[in-house]
This record gives structure tokens, C-alpha cells and sequence, in this order.
């Protein structure tokens, strides 16, 4: 049976295989494994990120003995992640990079650990030095810090300085929307394939949603008003979406309903759009020694209407689940990845454009980032230190938030009504459509808020 | 009894692994006597090499999106991402750099030896759990064989989203989270039908005169398992643990929602090199060929298994 | 019921035949002891959750109001069953499905019918042609979305630029996710799953007993007739095979529609409606209620669909 023997060995090697993998692979037991020393992290996949992973084990690890696990995903899948890890309080991770949106709801759930009593004991730390609106979004109605920033942005406006002087045109420092449409008609095709504006059309509350709604918030809009009445459908919002939706497809870049942060900083990059209204972290990318519009691009604050600001504030923060055994630990990994020395250590080591910016005054005062983000330094310090988290638009509103509204429903909604928007900007809804399917679900969301 | 396999009727009739395997080496054969005649033999020449081109074609076009992943995996990101694409753009091995986690320190031998335990030892116990039961539904059948085969099969019409839920809160209740063996058992009881369903096919051909003469010598059941059973269906095994790794390997739904940062396996690892923020299109090249290579590996190593395997024994 | 009875009736045959006799009930038992244990097994990892969905789907259970869990009856079905979102992505993994299945199906077999032909490196051609199926599904998705779709940098709208740039002119860069969401996803699934539809059928092919074609030649059949009236009744239940299996795979496809759309466009189907309910919604009552009624209408269609699989089985009963 000659068949036998030329099967045999084969399953006999596999299994040995198998064997010897599952025995070195040591892939047993839960989370937390490993005693008191090491840390689990799960966090979104940026540079900055990328960055601190690469530092973790030489400066950290080295100090403290502390070792440091990663987990690292792409924004969505690790939202998705971040969320049922921390509902379920299943104590995998000790810490997470969750942003100035999950904060204050997820306090409020009992889900993270206050660090007040860390920051208090910790004189190195220097919670003063932290911008006022980044700890005033990260603290929970109960008056307690929840979370530190890791860095920090706002949005603004990014426009290619050389291509408005060919053209004689001048970007002002503080521009109204209607000033950037004009602008975007202008320069649209002043190079060919060049377009005027590069805006984010994909869907995602996170993605066209966030800059939608500052132009909303700007226009008058809410997504609520202080007594929970939907909004979506007033008459500002339609004219902000309106307006957004017609200026991206008049003059916007290629692939609008796909694009977001991504795909604009290429088409910036590349020549393919003049201008672009975008998180201020983008301005490091922009100005990086490998980056071909190095010197070339102007920023102004992000355009209004009716307010005097209307940049977002975000930030990527660190936060320590509640069910974590490790928290002490966890405080000293919060405190190095968010302090003044480790902006220094890779100011120093990688380079002072790709330090973790926009969370600390004494960064912006310190010469050699100065010099590093001459470009952009001053605009973005003014943008964030602008935003008025609690008070974003015309109207007071129910809970905390710019680009977004501070409840758990949130990411459902703003997703499923940046899909209709996301539809309306690749012209298979009308502005009108979307926005009345958006308020339905907005009212859904409403009436629940209303009742309590 | 080395000849006397049962395959022979197959060999003569259907055209089994065997000599499917030899009919792919010398493909000639049939298609000259079926053609003939001898003044239509250079005409059909010109013919046969029309439609060969055709094929070539087409399996350029096909295999063009995977020359294409493995090109870019060798080019700088910045020549990767460009328009018009720069096919000559000088090679470079940065991607697998990244890969090996040249600027994160991140090694992705965890998730590709978890990858591995998982599909292998998962592949195993499928076999293990599904020869016995396929004997039980081809060779010796229960009562109403055919429902229990239907609920084999049913259970994998059901969507698996759907336990995705109860499956994480029981995990987390027995303390199996971010656990390689809990993906083994799901992906076990993911492959388990097919399996069954493969594995009755292959069975149902060992003849019954076999199983008689074995059991008159009075070999027990283990005894005719081993001896009789399993050398005849062999190929037949082959080629569903083959299929069995393929899915178990690329499964990423459970493995997303149920591991974390000890269990992770290569798919939910390939996504880490998605960023929001910059360039990534070599990396993730190089990443998705790294993972797809031991796929891409066993499936050529084993083209004629997989042609067996997917046609469940050739639906006798 | 003709197959169980053959079926039984050749089982019946001298093997067991004294021992069964003897001790009938302990005979019935020792041919179930083999099936047991894949049958237990099966029913404790897919059946048993599927009880605690069911009693998750009569709560109010919202993971971010942890406080508010309660007992709420059939609350969470008729959320369920007025749901648009949902209804939408029935029809949608319908669609998905059916073009995915069908156009690989058509696909796979003119492909399988030029790989049975002879010619100089039929070999490689196959080998390139199985490279889909074996690329893992979630690199598969990247490659198309980043590598080939994406309208600024994807291989596409390149050779686009270079076919322009021969003649002059402007290309036209089509933004092919935005433009043809639903065909975007299904030529990446096509893709894939064309090399499946192929393997077997081609193993369809070449099983077809060459006496039968011999025959039809010499009773003056031409090739479509040979087709037609030859290889195409051989090969029906291999493509009844083909688009089982494609269906049960492709309905449940998930990386797909979650990497190349994220669910946007009208191309959010079943499975990732679900996730979204599970994983951003948090809505555990109402997703498990959506899981039951998908699961109930999935038990109905599959009643259907596995009475054309039956045919598969009379055959093998005959024999």
C-alpha cells in the first residue's frame, strides 16, 4: 500500500509541527498575563504611535523594568476593539489610546480609572503644563481626569503658498467659508489635474462627519439643541451641508466619497488639490524633510460663518481600564508616554517634527520645535487653545464636544448618517434626502434623551 | 492488495486523483484521438493553440492583481504609491523590513506561530472528529444518515456573526479571551461540517467487500479504521485538511473580535500596517504576501488534492 | 426516501449482520458511537450559544448602559423588523450573493473549459489561476482597495494614465468604489471565488466519461451540440456543488464589505449589519434579535436549498 507510507510520515510531521508550535508559541492562558511588570496596550495605528513602540522598550522598559505589550490596529477596527474591551471590562489591556469622545461616557460607566491621585503624586508629570481645552475634554461631569493626552489637534486651513502667488491670491489668516469657496473656484485647475479643495467625503463619524459638522456648528447648526430636539433637518444645517456637499463636488478632489485623512494628505502632497481643511496634526507630514511640498504651504485657522473659531479638538489620550490589576504601572507608562521628556527624547532622536505635538504649552515655547514647525507651530497652538469644547457653536448644547456629541449613540448615528452624506457627495442623494434621513435617526436617538 | 485499490473503477470510469494527476502530465492523450482525424490534425493545431493563447490570457489576467501585490511589495512607498504606476522602479526589501517590524520592533512570528497552531491542530482534531463520524454516515450508516448530514451542513448556513456575541461572553465568563485554543475549537467546529460532508464522499467509495473480508478476520473497528480505511481514503484526507487549513488560516471575523495580545493570528496582524496617517501600500504588500505564501505554497504543492478536495470526491 | 432505504439495506449486509442479531439495541449504539462525538461537538460550540443569543434577544441590554439591563419581551424583534437598515442589507446580501456566485459561477466554467483543452503550458496557466482563491481573503480586500481601486494611486486608473498617455489626452480616472460600489465588491469576491468554481468544475470535466463524448462525435455532433447534450448534464451537479458551497461562503462573506466600503454605498450586507450593531451600535439586545431572525429565515432557505443538494445525494445513493 504505497499510499499508506507516503501519508503516514506527512501526518506524523504535521503533528510534530503542530506540537512543537503550540509548545514554544506559549499562546495559553488570558490577558494580564505575566505577572505585575508587564503592561498591555491597545492603541490606534499612527506615526506618532509607531513611533513611541519603537522607543518603548530601549527608555521605558530599561528605567522602570517594566515591559510593554502593543496591540495595534487601524483607527476603525480598533474603535471597535477599544469599546468591547472596555463595556465588557474584560481586563485584557491595561491601557488604551481612547479619544476626548469616549472619555467622559465611559467614565460615566464606571469603565476607567481616575487619575487625579497619580497626577497629584506625580510632581514630574505637570498637569498645568497641559493645554486648558485637552484637560477640560478629558475630565467627566463627576469633575475628575479621566484620561492624558498623548497629543492633540484641532482642525485648520492648508493651502499651497506658491500656487495662490502665481495666481495673485492671498489666503486670509482668519477666512470665512465663503472667502475659501471663492478661493477654491479660483485656483481649481491653476496646475492641470489640480483641483481647488481637498475635503473628506468618506463615511464615518469620524471622517467626513467631523469636518462637516464644524462647518455646521459654524453655520448655526446643532445636532441637538440644550432640550434634546434634533436639529439635522433646520435650516442650517441643510444650508452648512448644502454648501459642503457643493463645494467638494464643484471643486473638490477626485474620489470624494472615498477620501479622508489619508487620501487628502497624498492629494496635497501630490499636487492634486490646493488647498485642504484637515486635522492640524497634518502639518507635520506636510513639512517633513521626505515630503514634497516641504516649505510650500500656508495655514490659516479653520473658515467660519457665524462663530469666531470653529476648529475641532481632538486628542488621542491614554486611558487605564478600570478592571486593569496593574494600574500603578499603568500610571507610570501614562506618565512617560505623555510627559515633557519623552517629547524631548524623540525631538532629539527621530527628529522635532515628529514629536507627539499639541498637548503641552512648554513644547510651544521651547526654541528647537520652534524652529522645527516655524511654519505651522503658532497656527496650531492658536487653534487648539481657541476651541471651546462646551460651547462650540451659536447654541448651547446638551453635553460636551465639537465635532461630535458626547453620547454613546454617537458613533452609530454620525455613521450612518455620514453614509447618507457620504451618497450625497458621490450625487446619488439629494443634500435634502440625506439630511431627513439623518434626522430620523437623530430624533430616534433624541427622544430617548428626552425622557430622562 | 496493493493493486487491488478501489480506485481502479474510478481510474477506468471517472478519472480519480490518480489518474487525474497523470492526465495533467500528459494532456495530449485524450484530446488527440477525440480529434482524429488526420486532415483536421493541423487545423485543430491551429485551434488548440487559438484557445491556448485565450487561456494564457486569461490567466494572466487573473494572476495579474497578485504579480501585482508582489511587485509593490518590493518598491519604496514612495514608488508604490504613484500615477502612472512605475513598473521598473528599483527593488527594495523595505517592506519585509517592515514586516519583520523594522521601525515598530513588532515580530510577526507570534501571530504566524498562532496562525499556524491554530490551523494545524484545529485541522487535526476536524480529521480526528470527522473520519469516525463520516464512517458511521458512509460505511456503516446510522438511521436517517441523510438528516444527520443535512445538520452537518445546515450549521454552516447559519451566520456566524450571530454567535460572535455568546461566544465572547462565554469566553470572558471561563476566562478564555485572547486564547489560541478557543480559536482552535471554533475554527474546528467552523471546518467540522465541510469536513464530514468531504470525508463521507471519500468514504462511501471503500468498497463494502474490504470491510467484510476485514471484519471476518475480526479486526476490530480501530483496527479496520486504521488498516483498511484510512490508506484507502488518504487522498481523500489530504485534500480536506488541505481545505480545512486554507479557511482556518484566512479566518478573521472571530479572530478580530476573540484574541488580543497573545493570541492574535497573522490576518487581524496583517491589518496593524493599515494606518490612517501616511504611506502603507508596500507594507501591507509585503505584509499580505508573507501571510498568503504558506496558503499559496500548499495550494500549488497540491493543485491536484485541492481539485479533489473541492469536487468532494467527485460526487459519486 | 428511496436513498435511506438503499442505504439501509446495503448497510444491513453481512458485516453486523450476527452481532446486530444478537443485541440489537447495543449494534444501534456502536454505529452512532463514531458520529458522536463530532455531533456532540458540534452541537455544544454552534447550538448552545445560539440559546444565550435567544435569551439575549428579549433584553434590554445596551453594553454602554450597563445599568440598564432588563427583560423587555419582543421589544427588540419589532425594532428589528421595522428596521430599514436591515431590510436594506437583506436585499443587498441577496444581491451580493447571487451576482457572486452566478458570474464566478459562468466564469469558472468557460475557464474550466479552456483548461481541459491541451496546450503548451497548461500548467502554469492553472497554477496562476488557482493564485486567487489562496490569497487570505483580508489581503485579497486590502490589494483591491488600496493597490488597484484607489483612484489616485490604484494600478487601475495608472494604466489608464499610461493607454492616454500613448495617445495624448487626458485619462479619465474613474473613482471605481464611489462609482460602482456593489460592483466593486463583487469583482473582488469574483475574483476569488472564480478559481473555486473552476477547480471543481474542472474536476467536472474531466471525469466526463470520454466514451460518451466519442459517441456523440461519431453520431455527427458538433462541439456545442457535444456541450450541450453531453458535458452539460454531466457537469450539473458539480455546478449545483459550485454554487452551494459558493453560497455558503460568499453569504457570509465579511472582510470584504468591511475592508473595501466599510459598509457605505448600499453595500453594508447582513453579516457586517450585524457587527455594526454588536461593535458600534452596543446594542446586544437588538443584534441578537437580528441574529434569530436571520438565523429562522436562514433554517427556512436552507430547507430549500438543501433539497437541491438532495439530487447530490440520490446519485450517490444509486450506486
Amino acid at each position: 500500500m504505497p499510499k499508506v507510507r507516503q501519508f503516514t510520515p506527512v501526518l506524523a510531521a504535521i503533528g510534530a509541527i503542530a506540537l512543537a508550535l503550540s509548545g514554544c508559541s506559549g499562546a495559553g492562558g488570558g490577558g494580564g498575563s505575566g505577572g505585575g511588570h508587564t503592561l498591555n496596550v491597545l492603541m490606534v495605528n499612527n506615526p506618532q504611535m509607531v513611533d513611541l513602540q519603537k522607543l518603548t522598550a530601549d527608555n521605558f522598559t530599561k528605567q522602570t523594568g517594566i515591559k510593554v505589550n502593543y496591540t495595534v490596529l487601524p483607527e476603525n477596527d480598533v474603535r471597535d476593539k477599544i469599546s468591547q474591551e472596555f463595556s465588557s471590562q474584560a481586563g485584557q489591556y491595561d491601557v488604551a489610546t481612547i479619544s476626548n469622545y469616549e472619555v467622559p461616557f465611559y467614565a460615566k460607566n464606571g469603565w476607567l480609572y481616575p487619575l487625579d491621585d497619580f497626577v497629584s503624586k506625580d510632581s514630574g508629570f505637570d498637569q498645568s503644563d497641559i493645554l486648558k481645552p485637552m484637560t477640560e475634554s478629558l475630565t467627566a461631569d463627576d469633575g475628575k481626569l479621566y484620561g492624558e493626552p498623548f497629543y492633540g489637534e484641532s482642525s485648520f486651513l492648508m493651502y499651497r503658498k506658491d500656487v495662490f502667488a502665481a495666481k495673485g491670491l492671498t489666503v486670509p489668516d482668519n477666512p470665512t467659508w465663503q472667502q475659501v469657496a471663492d478661493l477654491a473656484a479660483k485656483v481649481d485647475g491653476a496646475q492641470p489635474g489640480m483641483r481647488g479643495i481637498c475635503l473628506r467625503g468618506q463615511p464615518g463619524w469620524g471622517e467626513v462627519m467631523a469636518p462637516l459638522t464644524t462647518v455646521a456648528n459654524t453655520f448655526g447648526g446643532t445636532w441637538f439643541t440644550k432640550d434634546w430636539k434634533a436639529g439635522l433637518n433646520s435650516p442650517q444645517w441643510t444650508q452648512a451641508t448644502t454648501f459642503y456637499v457643493n463645494l467638494v463636488r464643484a471643486h473638490g478632489e477626485a474620489g470624494a466619497p472615498q477620501s479622508g485623512f489619508t487620501e487628502c494628505l497624498n492629494d496635497l502632497e501630490q499636487g492634486k488639490v490646493a488647498m485642504w481643511y484637515d486635522a492640524t496634526s497634518a502639518a507635520g507630514s506636510l513639512e517633513a524633510s521626505d515630503s514634497p511640498v516641504t516649505g510650500k504651504i500656508g495655514y490659516a485657522q479653520a473658515p467660519v460663518v457665524q462663530t469666531k473659531s470653529s476648529g475641532w479638538l481632538y486628542t488621542w489620550a491614554w486611558g487605564i481600564q478600570k478592571a486593569s490589576k496593574h494600574s500603578a504601572d499603568a500610571w507610570k507608562f501614562v506618565s512617560w508616554a505623555s510627559g515633557k521628556d519623552y517629547e524631548n527624547l524623540v525631538g532629539t532622536k527621530l527628529g522635532w517634527a515628529r514629536v507627539p505635538a499639541g498637548k503641552r504649552t512648554s513644547l510651544y515655547a521651547n526654541p528647537a520645535y520652534q524652529q522645527a514647525a516655524a511654519a505651522f507651530y503658532k497656527q496650531t497652538q492658536e487653534a487648539i487653545s481657541s476651541a471651546d469644547p462646551r460651547n462650540p457653536g451659536v447654541q448651547p448644547r446638551p453635553t460636551i464636544g465639537i465635532q461630535f456629541v458626547d453620547i454613546p449613540e454617537f458613533t452609530d448615528l454620525g455613521t450612518q448618517v455620514s453614509q447618507a452624506i457620504s451618497s450625497a457627495i458621490a450625487g446619488q442623494l439629494s443634500v435634502n434626502a440625506a439630511l431627513t434621513q439623518g434626522q430620523q435617526l437623530a430624533e430616534k436617538v433624541a427622544a430617548k434623551y428626552q425622557s430622562k | 492488495m496493493s493493486r487491488k485499490r478501489p480506485f481502479d473503477r474510478d481510474a477506468s470510469s471517472l478519472g480519480a486523483a490518480g489518474g487525474r494527476a497523470k492526465s495533467w502530465k500528459r494532456p495530449l492523450d485524450r484530446d488527440a484521438s477525440s480529434l482524429g482525424a488526420a486532415g483536421g490534425r493541423v487545423m485543430s493545431r491551429r485551434v488548440n493553440a487559438f484557445w491556448g493563447l485565450v487561456a494564457w490570457l486569461v490567466g494572466i489576467a487573473f494572476f495579474l492583481p497578485v504579480a501585482w501585490m508582489v511587485l509593490t511589495s518590493f518598491h519604496s512607498e514612495a514608488d508604490a504609491g504613484t500615477n502612472p504606476p512605475k513598473f521598473g522602479a528599483s527593488l527594495t526589501l523595505d517592506g519585509y523590513r517592515e514586516f519583520f517590524g523594522a521601525s515598530t520592533g513588532a515580530s510577526p512570528w507570534p501571530p504566524l506561530i498562532n496562525s499556524a497552531t491554530a490551523s494545524i491542530v484545529s485541522t487535526l482534531l476536524v480529521l480526528l472528529l470527522a473520519i469516525p463520524a463520516a464512517y458511521a454516515l458512509a460505511i456503516k450508516p446510522v438511521r436517517k444518515w441523510t438528516d444527520v448530514l443535512f445538520f452537518f451542513l445546515s450549521t454552516k448556513m447559519l451566520p456566524a456573526v450571530a454567535g460572535l456575541l455568546p461566544v465572547y461572553l462565554i469566553a470572558q465568563k471561563i476566562g478564555l479571551l485572547d486564547n489560541i485554543w478557543l480559536m482552535v475549537i471554533l475554527y474546528t467546529s467552523m471546518n467540522l461540517p465541510i469536513a464530514v460532508w468531504m470525508m463521507h464522499s471519500f468514504l462511501a467509495e471503500v468498497p463494502v467487500a474490504i470491510l467484510e473480508a476485514a471484519a471476518i478476520d475480526g479486526a476490530r473497528l480501530p483496527t479496520i479504521m486504521r488498516k483498511v480505511i484510512v490508506p484507502v481514503a488518504a487522498p481523500g484526507i489530504a485534500a480536506t485538511a488541505l481545505i480545512c487549513f486554507i479557511f482556518s488560516w484566512n479566518e478573521m471575523l472571530f479572530a478580530r473580535v476573540l484574541t488580543g495580545v497573545v493570541a492574535g493570528t497573522a490576518p487581524v496582524f496583517l491589518t496593524s500596517f493599515v494606518t490612517s496617517q501616511g504611506l502603507f501600500l508596500a507594507k501591507v504588500c509585503a505584509a499580505a504576501t508573507a501571510i498568503s505564501l504558506p496558503v499559496l505554497a500548499a495550494g500549488f504543492a497540491a493543485q491536484d488534492k485541492l481539485v479533489q478536495g473541492l469536487s468532494l470526491g467527485a460526487v459519486k | 426516501m428511496s436513498a435511506v432505504d438503499t442505504a439501509t439495506t446495503r448497510v444491513a449486509g453481512p458485516v453486523g449482520a450476527r452481532s446486530a442479531r444478537a443485541h440489537p439495541r447495543r449494534a444501534a449504539w456502536a454505529r452512532r458511537a463514531p458520529l458522536l462525538p463530532a455531533l456532540v461537538f458540534l452541537v455544544v460550540v454552534t447550538q448552545l450559544p445560539f440559546i444565550a443569543t435567544l435569551v439575549i434577544s428579549f433584553m434590554n441590554w445596551n453594553a454602554l448602559y450597563p445599568d440598564q439591563r432588563s427583560f423587555t419581551g419582543v421589544d427588540n424583534y419589532r425594532a428589528v423588523l421595522t428596521d430599514a437598515t436591515l431590510r436594506s442589507s437583506i436585499v443587498t446580501t441577496v444581491v451580493l450573493t447571487v451576482s457572486v456566485v452566478l458570474i464566478s459561477l459562468v466564469l469558472g466554467l468557460l475557464v474550466a473549459l479552456l483548461l481541459d483543452r491541451s496546450f503548451l503550458g497548461r500548467g502554469v496557466v492553472r497554477t496562476m489561476l488557482i493564485a486567487p482563491f489562496l490569497v487570505v481573503p483580508v489581503a485579497a480586500a486590502l490589494l483591491w482597495k488600496h493597490a488597484l481601486y484607489n483612484p489616485e494611486y490604484g494600478l487601475f486608473n495608472g494604466v489608464l494614465t499610461d493607454i492616454w498617455r500613448l495617445f495624448g489626452g487626458t485619462a479619465p480616472q474613474p473613482d471605481w468604489v464611489t462609482q460602482l460600489p456593489k460592483a466593486a465588491v463583487v469583482t473582488e469576491l469574483v475574483w476569488q471565488w472564480t478559481p473555486f468554481m473552476m477547480l471543481i468544475l474542472l474536476a467536472g470535466l474531466q471525469s466526463r466519461p470520454a466514451e460518451a463524448v466519442e459517441a456523440a462525435r461519431v453520431d455527427g455532433a458538433g462541439p456545442w451540440q457535444t456541450f450541450r447534450f453531453v458535458t452539460l448534464p454531466h457537469l450539473r451537479q458539480y455546478l449545483e456543488l459550485g454554487a452551494l458551497l459558493g453560497s455558503i461562503y460568499v453569504v457570509q462573506n465579511f472582510d470584504a464589505v468591511f475592508t473595501i466600503t466599510s459598509g457605505g454605498l448600499g453595500t453594508a450586507n447582513l453579516p457586517y449589519t450585524i457587527y455594526q450593531t454588536f461593535y458600534q451600535a452596543h446594542d446586544y439586545g437588538r443584534a441578537s434579535a437580528a441574529g434569530v431572525v436571520v438565523v429562522i429565515a436562514t433554517i427556512v432557505i436552507a430547507t430549500f436549498a438543501l433539497r437541491v443538494v438532495s439530487s447530490l445525494f440520490r446519485e450517490e445513493a444509486r450506486r
